[in-house]
C-alpha cells in the first residue's frame, strides 16, 4: 500500500487508550496470579507459618495493592507500552547523547536463556564458567577498543562509573599522601555526573566552558588546574559533537600538576577503532553498555558501565576481577588497593551479556563501520538540518563533527515565536522523539541529535522532513505547532503542581489524599 | 568508492554502498574518512584491535553463544539454597511478557507525551511500592539496596544536618562496602554492636554511641542473615529522641505478612526489589528503592528521580511528569543532591506487573508459604546430629546454620553437596570471622518438599 506523501510526513496518531491508573481497576476479590501452597505435610509440621512471627511485627492490615484478574492486568501494562515509543518502533535519533540504536533481537533470546537468567552470583565457580569466560572476554575487547590495561563491568551505569572513577582517583591520591587534592575539574558539555558524582565523593568541581571556537577553553584549564587538582573527567567529542584536538595537551596539563585523567566515553559511538583513549593520555575511561554497545535502554535503566583502567591503577579497580588460570575462569577478590564494592554482585550481567554479542556479531570490522557510518549519518542530518532556515549549528568547531551536533533554535525562534520545545512536541505527532540539551543550556534553544549507524538513508530523510515540515508549518500556522500535541497521548501537561509541595502527588495514595475531592472519575 | 566484498551488516543500513554513496555524494567527499579530519594523526589509532571477527550469520552467533552459556548450570538444574540478596522466586509469565515489550524495552528518555506510558507504569511502581512499604513517596528505582541504603543515608545526614550514622554491624558486609564509598566523604559511619545470641542490634551499645553527632541509625529488617530484629520501636524511639532520622533496610517479599518499617519508626525505607518478578540473573537484576512520607523535607533531599501525576489540558485527562526536577543533578549539575544516571527502570517495571499481579492476597500467600517452607527447612536441619541454628531468633527466609560441632567446614560441605546436585547455602566464614562454619540458608516458595528433603538427606549423608 501506498502512503501518500503529499505532506512528507506520517498520518501518525499514537495509541491512546485513556487508561486507568491501575488500582482504579481494582474490584475485591479479583486474583491476577494464585501462589502455591505449603505442602500438606509441611503444614501439619509447621502450622500456618504466620503464627511463628513476633506478633507485633505481623502485618495486621494486608497491603492496599489493587486487586485485579490477570487479563485485566496484562490489558493494562500492554495498554501503557502502546503509549511508549521505543527505539524499535520508531526513528529514534533524536535522543542525542542517548545513542538510541538497533538493540538486536537475537540478544534477548540470550538473555531469556535459564542459563543466562537462573543463575546466582554465588554458584560454585566451576558451574559458572560460561558466564565468568563473557565477563572475562568483554575484559579482553575493551583493552583493544581503549587502550587502557584492564576492565571491570562492576558499573550499574554510565554514572555509576564516573561515581568509581572518583572512588578510585580519590584512593590513588590518599594513598600517595596527597589528600589535599579536592578539586575535580569537568567541561559544561561533559554529561552532569561527570559533575555531580565526584562531588559525592567530597570534590569541588570546576567547570570548564567553551571557547569561542567550541572546544573547552585550554587557558580556562590552565588557570583552573593547581596543586589541589586532583584529575580531569571529560567527554570527547562533547555533547556538541565537537572533538578537541587538543585533548592530549588537556591530559598532559592534568599530570603536569599531578593530577589523573578520567574519560568519559558516553560518546565513543562514532570513535570505535578511530581514537583510543591511551593515545589521548587517559588513565582510565569508561563506556555505557546500554548507549554504544547495543543493550536497550529499558525506559531508564538496566544499564552497564565498561571501566577500564592503566596499569597503574589496575589495584584500585572494585573487586571482584575476572582472571583465567590453568583452564578455568574465577573471580579474583585480591586486589592490593581496591575500592572495594560498588554495587552488589559482580555487575548488570544481561546488559554485559548482550553486549558481548553486540560485540561478536559485528567483529573488529565492525565496530570500525559502526563508528564510520554513525559519523556520516550524522553529517547528513547537520547539512540538511542547517539547510532549513533559521537553525543552526554553533560554533565553527571543526570541518565535521563526529556522531551528533547540538542545534541552536534561537534565530527561528525570533523569526517565527514558536520555541524548541513546541518543535518537540509537535515531532510527537508524527512518531519522534526529539530532545533538548544537558542543563544549563549553553547553547540557547537547543536540540541534539544523534543518528548512530542504524538507521538507513531513506529513514534519515523522513526525519529531516518531519522537521521541514514543522519548521515550514511554524511559519504559516504557528498554533498548530504552539499547542501541540495534537495527536499524542495525552494534551498538554499542566506542570503547576511538580514543584508544589501541597500538590505534588508521587503515589496513587497521595493523589487520593490531596486532589481526591476533585477528582471524579466515571468508574 | 566501490570495495570488492564490502563489509555489509544487518546492523548498519547504510553499510551497504547504495545508501552511503548517496550521502558521501550529497555531502561532496571522496571517502568517509574525510569526517574525521578533525582529528589530528597522532591520535588517529591506525591499527588493527584484536577482536575477532564478525560474526554476521545469526546462526552462527546463537550457535557460539549458547555453546558458552552451556557450559553454566542453572538453579533449576541443581536444587539452590543460596540467598544473601539474590534469590530464587516465582517470576509470573506476564512479567516476562511485560518486560518483553519492544516498547518498554526500548523507550528511554522520550516526553511525557509520547513516553506516557513510562511515565505512567513507573508513576504505578511507586504507588504499588508505596502501599507494600505504607509511605507515600517512593523514588523510581536506583542501582541496587546498596545504592538506596547509601542515598538514604546521605539523606538522613541532610535532613537532620548531622554527620553521624549508626549502623549495625551484622549488616551485609558488601552492602556496608558500598555505603562507606559512597558516604564517607560526607558522613562518620559508625558500627554499632549486636546480641551474640539473637543477631538484634545490642541496644545498651546503640544507647551509649548516641551523641550529639547522631543523625540517625540504619538496620535491616528482615536483617541480611535472615533473623526479624524485633526491637524496631525501640531503636525508633531512641533515634527519635534526639531528632535523628531511623534508616531500615528491607525485602519486600516480606512485607504481605511482615509489619513494613514504616509501622515501627521507620523515616525511610530502602531495600531491593529484585525478588518482585525479576529472574536472578547472576546477581545482574538488582533495584532498589527509597521510600518516605510526604513532607517538604524528605521529597527535597531525594537524589533519584520522582514521577507525579497531573492535569492536562483536556478534563479528565492525566498527565505525568518529574517533581521537584531541580533538585536533581540533571537540573543543577554538581549543585543538585547526590547524583542521578540511568538505574534499572525495566526492573521495576517488572515489580509493578509483579504486585498488581499478587495483590494484597498474593502476597500474603507468599509470605505464609515461604515461613512454611523455610520453618521445615529448619526444624529438618536441626534434627541432624551436631547442626544447629546460629540465632535465637524468627527468620523469615534466610537463617544461619552452625556446623561447627559436626567437626565438617561449609567448605567441605559444600563441595559435597554439590556433587550431589545440591548449591548448599553461602558460606559465610570470610564476611564474618565470628561466623566461621557457619553457612546462609535460603528458603523461598521455589523450594518444594522434596527439595528440602533432598537437602536434609544429603547433609545426613555428609555429616555421618
Amino acid at each position: 500500500m501506498n502512503i501518500q506523501r503529499v505532506n512528507r510526513v506520517r498520518n501518525f496518531h499514537q495509541a491512546k487508550w485513556d487508561e486507568e491508573v491501575i488500582f482504579q481497576l481494582h474490584s475485591p476479590g479479583e486474583r491476577g496470579i494464585i501462589v502455591s501452597e505449603a505442602d500438606q505435610e509441611i503444614q501439619q509440621e509447621v502450622g500456618n507459618g504466620i503464627s511463628s512471627l513476633p506478633s507485633h511485627l505481623i502485618r495486621k492490615e494486608g497491603p492496599a495493592l489493587p486487586e485485579v484478574g490477570q487479563m485485566r492486568v496484562l490489558k493494562h501494562f500492554l495498554r501503557l507500552s502502546q503509549h511508549t515509543l521505543g527505539a524499535d518502533l520508531n526513528i529514534d535519533i533524536g535522543q542525542g547523547t542517548c545513542t538510541v540504536k538497533y538493540n538486536p533481537k537475537i540478544n534477548e533470546v540470550f538473555v531469556r536463556n535459564p542459563k543466562a537468567s537462573k543463575l546466582h552470583p554465588y554458584q560454585d565457580q566451576g558451574t559458572i564458567q560460561g558466564a565468568l569466560q563473557i565477563m572475562y572476554d568483554m575484559d579482553l575487547y575493551f583493552r583493544e577498543i581503549s587502550g587502557m590495561d584492564r576492565f571491570t563491568f562492576q558499573p550499574s551505569s554510565g554514572s555509576h562509573a564516573i561515581l568509581i572513577m572518583a572512588s578510585i582517583m580519590h584512593k590513588y591520591h590518599t594513598v600517595r599522601g596527597e589528600s589535599h587534592r579536592d578539586e575535580l575539574i569537568t567541561t559544561i558539555f561533559s554529561h552532569p555526573s561527570d559533575a555531580a558524582a565526584a562531588a559525592v565523593k567530597g570534590y569541588k568541581v570546576i567547570t570548564i566552558f567553551p571557547d569561542k571556537n567550541g572546544f573547552p577553553d585550554i587557558e580556562a584549564l590552565q588557570k583552573a588546574v593547581s596543586s589541589r587538582t586532583a584529575g580531569l573527567f571529560i567527554t570527547n567529542p562533547e555533547d556538541t559533537g565537537i572533538f578537541n584536538p587538543f585533548i592530549d595537551e588537556f591530559t598532559r596539563i592534568i599530570h603536569e600538576a599531578g593530577g589523573l585523567c578520567g574519560y568519559d566515553q558516553a560518546n565513543a559511538n562514532g570513535i570505535l577503532g578511530v581514537t583510543r583513549a591511551k593515545e589521548a593520555g587517559f588513565d582510565m575511561c569508561f563506556f555505557n553498555l546500554h548507549k554504544t554497545f547495543g543493550s536497550p535502554h529499558g525506559c531508564g535503566g538496566p544499564a552497564g558501565g565498561a571501566l577500564g583502567v592503566t596499569k597503574a591503577l589496575e589495584s584500585y579497580l572494585p573487586v571482584p576481577l575476572v582472571d583465567y588460570k590453568e583452564g578455568k575462569y574465577f573471580l579474583n577478590w585480591d586486589n592490593e588497593h581496591t575500592i572495594g564494592k560498588t554495587r552488589s554482585f559482580f555487575g548488570p550481567f544481561p546488559v554485559i551479556l548482550r553486549s558481548y554479542a553486540w560485540i561478536r556479531s559485528l567483529g573488529e570490522e565492525g565496530l570500525k563501520e559502526v563508528a564510520r557510518i554513525a559519523v556520516l549519518n550524522n553529517n547528513y542530518i547537520l547539512k540538511n538540518l542547517t539547510a532549513i532556515e533559521g537553525v543552526e549549528s554553533p560554533f565553527p568547531g571543526g570541518k565535521h563533527r563526529i556522531e551528533q551536533v547540538r542545534y541552536t533554535w534561537e534565530k527561528f525562534y525570533h523569526q517565527t515565536g514558536v520555541d524548541i520545545h513546541n518543535v518537540i512536541f509537535r515531532m510527537c505527532d508524527f512518531g519522534f522523539h526529539l530532545w533538548t540539551s544537558h542543563h544549563p543550556y549553553i547553547v540557547p534553544k537547543p536540540c541534539t541529535i544523534e543518528p548512530t549507524e542504524s538507521y538507513s538513508k531513506s529513514e534519515l530523510d523522513e526525519y529531516l522532513d518531519a522537521l521541514r515540515y514543522i519548521a515550514e508549518e511554524a511559519r504559516k500556522e504557528p498554533e498548530t505547532v504552539k499547542n501541540a500535541p495534537h495527536r499524542s497521548v495525552v494534551h498538554k501537561i499542566d506542570e503547576s503542581w511538580f514543584d508544589d509541595p501541597k500538590q505534588w502527588a508521587i503515589t496513587w495514595r497521595s493523589f487520593l489524599k490531596k486532589h481526591g475531592d476533585e477528582f471524579k472519575r466515571k468508574a | 568508492m566501490k570495495q570488492k566484498n564490502k563489509f555489509v551488516h544487518p546492523y548498519i543500513p547504510n553499510s551497504a554502498s547504495f545508501n552511503s554513496e548517496q550521502i558521501i555524494q550529497a555531502l561532496g567527499l571522496k571517502d568517509i574518512d574525510e569526517l574525521y579530519g578533525d582529528i589530528p594523526e597522532r591520535l588517529r589509532f591506525r591499527g588493527k584491535m584484536n577482536i575477532p571477527p564478525a560474526m554476521a550469520s545469526e546462526q552462527d552467533l546463537r550457535k557460539h553463544l549458547v555453546s558458552i552459556l552451556n557450559k553454566n548450570t542453572t538453579c533449576e538444574e541443581y536444587i539452590s539454597f543460596l540467598g544473601a540478596g539474590c534469590a530464587h522466586h516465582y517470576v509470573p509469565a506476564i512479567c516476562d511478557e511485560i518486560t518483553g515489550r519492544a516498547e518498554f524495552l526500548t523507550a528511554y528518555a522520550g516526553e511525557p507525551y509520547e513516553d506516557h506510558g513510562r511515565f505512567q507504569v513507573l508513576f504505578e511502581f511507586e504507588s504499588l511500592m508505596a502501599e507494600l512499604l505504607d509511605v507515600d513517596v517512593v523514588s523510581v528505582p536506583t542501582y541496587d539496596w546498596g545504592q538506596a541504603a547509601s542515598s538514604s543515608i546521605r539523606m538522613a545526614g541532610r535532613i537532620a544536618g548531622k554527620d553521624e550514622m549508626l549502623i549495625a554491624d551484622n549488616t551485609s558486609p558488601d552492602r556496608l562496602k558500598v555505603i562507606k564509598n559512597y558516604c564517607e566523604p560526607v558522613m562518620k559511619i559508625t558500627l554499632v554492636k549486636h546480641d551474640q545470641k539473637t543477631g538484634m542490634l545490642d541496644l545498651a551499645d546503640l544507647k551509649s554511641k548516641i551523641s550529639s553527632i547522631t543523625a540517625g541509625v540504619y538496620f535491616e529488617n528482615p536483617a541480611y542473615l535472615g533473623f526479624l530484629e524485633e526491637q524496631g520501636d525501640k531503636i525508633a524511639n531512641l533515634i527519635h529522641q534526639v531528632n535523628g532520622v531511623v534508616v531500615v533496610g528491607t525485602d519486600p517479599v516480606s512485607l504481605g505478612v511482615v509489619a513494613p518499617p514504616s509501622h515501627y519508626g521507620a523515616d525511610i525505607t530502602c531495600g531491593d526489589i529484585q525478588a518482585l518478578g525479576n529472574h536472578m540473573y547472576f546477581g545482574g537484576s538488582m533495584g532498589g528503592f527509597i521510600g518516605t512520607r510526604d513532607e517538604e523535607k524528605y521529597v527535597m533531599e531525594y537524589a533519584w528521580r520522582l514521577f507525579g501525576i497531573a492535569k492536562t489540558s483536556v478534563e479528565g485527562e492525566w498527565g505525568f511528569g518529574d517533581v521537584a526536577y531541580n533538585r536533581t543533578s540533571f537540573s543543577v549539575r554538581e549543585k543538585g543532591k547526590e547524583f542521578v544516571g540511568t538505574a534499572a527502570a525495566l526492573y521495576g517495571i517488572s515489580a509493578a506487573v509483579y504486585l498488581s499481579l499478587m495483590g494484597p492476597k498474593g502476597m500474603k500467600e507468599l509470605g505464609q508459604l515461604i515461613l512454611q517452607n523455610a520453618l521445615y527447612a529448619q526444624k529438618g536441619i536441626t534434627s541432624l546430629p551436631g547442626v544447629r541454628l546460629r540465632f535465637r531468633s524468627t527468620n523469615f527466609k534466610e537463617f544461619v546454620v552452625d556446623f561447627s560441632s559436626t567437626g565438617k567446614s561449609v567448605a567441605h560441605i559444600n563441595k559435597a553437596l554439590l556433587a550431589k546436585g545440591v548449591f548448599g547455602g553461602m558460606d559465610l566464614s570470610q564476611e564474618f570471622p565470628l561466623l566461621k562454619n557457619c553457612a546462609l540458608y535460603c528458603v523461598t516458595e521455589m523450594h518444594s518438599k522434596p527439595d528440602i528433603d533432598t537437602l536434609i538427606s544429603a547433609l545426613h549423608e555428609i555429616l555421618k
